[in-house]
């Protein structure tokens, strides 16, 4: 069943945004539109908002100022369209779970607290994990996984959840090359069908061959444009600041690739409360 | 042979132990295990502490002990909450306080008591030779009430344990479900406060789940195993309690930590094994 969702000229507006941690902004005065389709590479430097903008726009954090349109809502109330997959550290892999029951779980929001997963529910799990090709390897616990193959169960688990709009942080950081190859052509899949695909990501290289769009930003958005962007070291050295050096013709960035983003324990959740509960 | 297990049966209240303290031990795993998950293990040691006061209270009103301590512990739960929500304080330092400053003003309401109040020792330790009938029909109804809202949000709980921030963002009301498995600690502790008390309920909470985790990685199984435990040890301990002559709330807790230890060593064998065969290579 397929029902039409409101048509909209944008997925994603944020307008004047402001927003941070305690007192602490992360983000100031941040303007962006994206329209449906588009696949889009966030990147700048560690503590310059990437993840905070995801959380905005997963409605996961409220903005201290401005406002956030997501897929024709505000933010937080399209929550069943959204798949949010979070930076593979985050995550406790020691959890015992396996990789079939977290793809499961892309379906939890739309049963609702009194039914159980269907045959329509395992159907779609299991057609997620051959897109990722984790199908033979459904029954592992997920900490005996590879970096690649934790990273595929969870982009199966957001397929499962047949989203709008994917918002992935930093789905290939750590990952081979293949795996990378892999769901940078899944994503492309379905943005082709006219879903929407915001990533996080460290891997300039990665941004610019595989997305579409970049969107560069240190608490504020530096540029947006086609991928190409990332190539130009006027813009890099803008978004980075005191972090890269130029060395003949490349640019090298002094920034690790662990998340450094300001403490994230006390977001705000409100998708509670707005008619959302189903 | 056989008598030594049929003869306690002849009591009234050695059955109506054995039904209460399993049924503890069981809700007691189901809840743990989600506990233990998420690394809960202090807060069900803070909450059955602040049960002490509305215990107290409800002896000097002369009302029921579970409302008493139903209310005093859901409320520091939904108080730890939302402090450690707010970010003012880190949730296990919101935790430490408040613990500590409930089960002081029980401590010190008991003492403003005139007479000798054996009752109330009970809590701290657990008497659960001492359950009557009516506290048997509380302790069945209040244990099936927890288990129909965990057996109803289970996958929610799963999603809002395993991964918050993925199951916000897909609609879960994560907050709302962290309140309500709070409130679920609190009910399950008050459930326990009778027959392992106050001290020891932290171990029937978080013991057989425990235990349960070097055995599986599977979340069913885990859960399964967990119950197992959790049902069965109260009933060996009752046995060596009446057996032995002790007191039964510290002889169910010690049966679990056997298990838990004797599980442990098991656990390690085959690694210590594995290790020394690498070893010789």
């Amino acid at each position: 069943m397929v029902i039409a969702a409101p048509t909209t000229t944008v997925a994603v507006r944020v307008l004047g945004v402001s927003a941070g941690y305690d007192h602490r902004a992360a983000l100031e005065d941040v303007d962006l539109e994206l329209p449906p389709g588009s696949l889009v590479a966030v990147f700048g430097p560690n503590g310059g908002g990437k993840t905070t903008l995801l959380k905005l726009i997963a409605g996961l954090l409220r903005p201290w100022s401005g406002s956030i349109e997501v897929l024709g809502q505000p933010a937080g109330q399209a929550a069943r369209r959204i798949a949010y997959v979070p930076q593979a550290e985050q995550v406790d892999w020691s959890f015992p779970v396996s990789v079939w029951d977290v793809a499961m779980m892309g379906r939890y929001a739309r049963l609702g607290a009194w039914r159980r997963p269907g045959p329509a529910d395992a159907a779609a799990v299991s057609a997620a994990l051959a897109r990722v090709g984790m199908l033979d390897t459904r029954a592992s616990q997920i900490g005996a996984l590879s970096g690649g193959q934790r990273r595929r169960a969870f982009l199966a688990r957001a397929i499962a959840a047949e989203p709008d709009l994917y918002l992935l942080d930093e789905p290939v950081t750590g990952v081979d090359l293949t795996t990378q190859e892999d769901l940078m052509a899944l994503l492309q899949e379905e943005t082709a069908r006219g879903r929407t695909v915001i990533a996080t990501t460290h891997d300039l290289a990665a941004a610019a061959e595989h997305f579409s769009t970049v969107v560069a930003i240190n608490r504020r958005i530096i540029a947006v444009g086609p991928s190409e962007l990332i190539l130009d070291s006027e813009l890099l050295s803008r978004t980075y600041g005191g972090h890269m050096l130029v060395l003949g013709d490349r640019a090298v960035i002094m920034d690790d690739a662990h998340h450094h983003d300001v403490a994230s324990g006390h977001e705000q959740h409100y998708h509670e409360g707005a008619g959302e509960r189903r | 042979m056989l008598s030594l297990f049929l003869d306690p049966l002849a009591y009234d209240f050695f059955l109506r132990a054995l039904i209460a303290a399993s049924l503890v031990g069981l809700v007691c795993a189901v809840v743990g295990t989600f506990m233990v998950l998420r690394g809960f293990a202090f807060m069900g040691d803070a909450l059955s502490h602040a049960a002490f006061p509305g215990v107290v209270v409800a002896y000097l009103l002369h009302g029921p002990f579970y409302v008493g301590a139903a209310i005093a512990s859901v409320i520091t739960a939904l108080a730890i909450g939302w402090v450690s929500r707010r970010g003012d304080l880190r949730s296990d330092t919101a935790i430490g306080v408040l613990f500590a400053g409930m089960f002081a003003l029980g401590v010190f309401l008991l003492s403003l008591i005139p007479h000798y109040v054996g009752d109330l020792f009970g809590f701290l330790f657990g008497e659960v030779l001492g359950i009557g009938v009516g506290d048997l029909i509380a302790l069945v109804l209040l244990t099936a009430g927890v288990l129909a809202v965990v057996a109803v949000l289970w996958k929610e709980l799963l999603y809002s344990t395993f991964d918050p921030l993925g199951a916000a963002a897909s609609g879960l009301p994560v907050e709302w479900l962290d309140y309500l498995f709070l409130a679920l600690i609190a009910l399950t502790i008050v459930v326990s406060l009778q027959s392992v008390g106050i001290i020891m309920v932290v171990a029937m909470l978080v013991t057989p789940a425990a235990t349960a985790q070097m055995v599986t990685r599977s979340f069913g199984r885990l859960v399964a195993t967990s119950v197992v435990i959790g049902a069965l040890a109260p009933i060996v301990g009752l046995y060596l309690s009446f057996w032995l002559n002790t007191a039964s709330g510290p002889t169910i807790v010690l049966v679990e930590t056997s298990v838990f230890l004797i599980v442990l060593t098991l656990a390690r064998l085959p690694s210590r094994a594995s290790r020394a065969l690498v070893e010789s290579a």
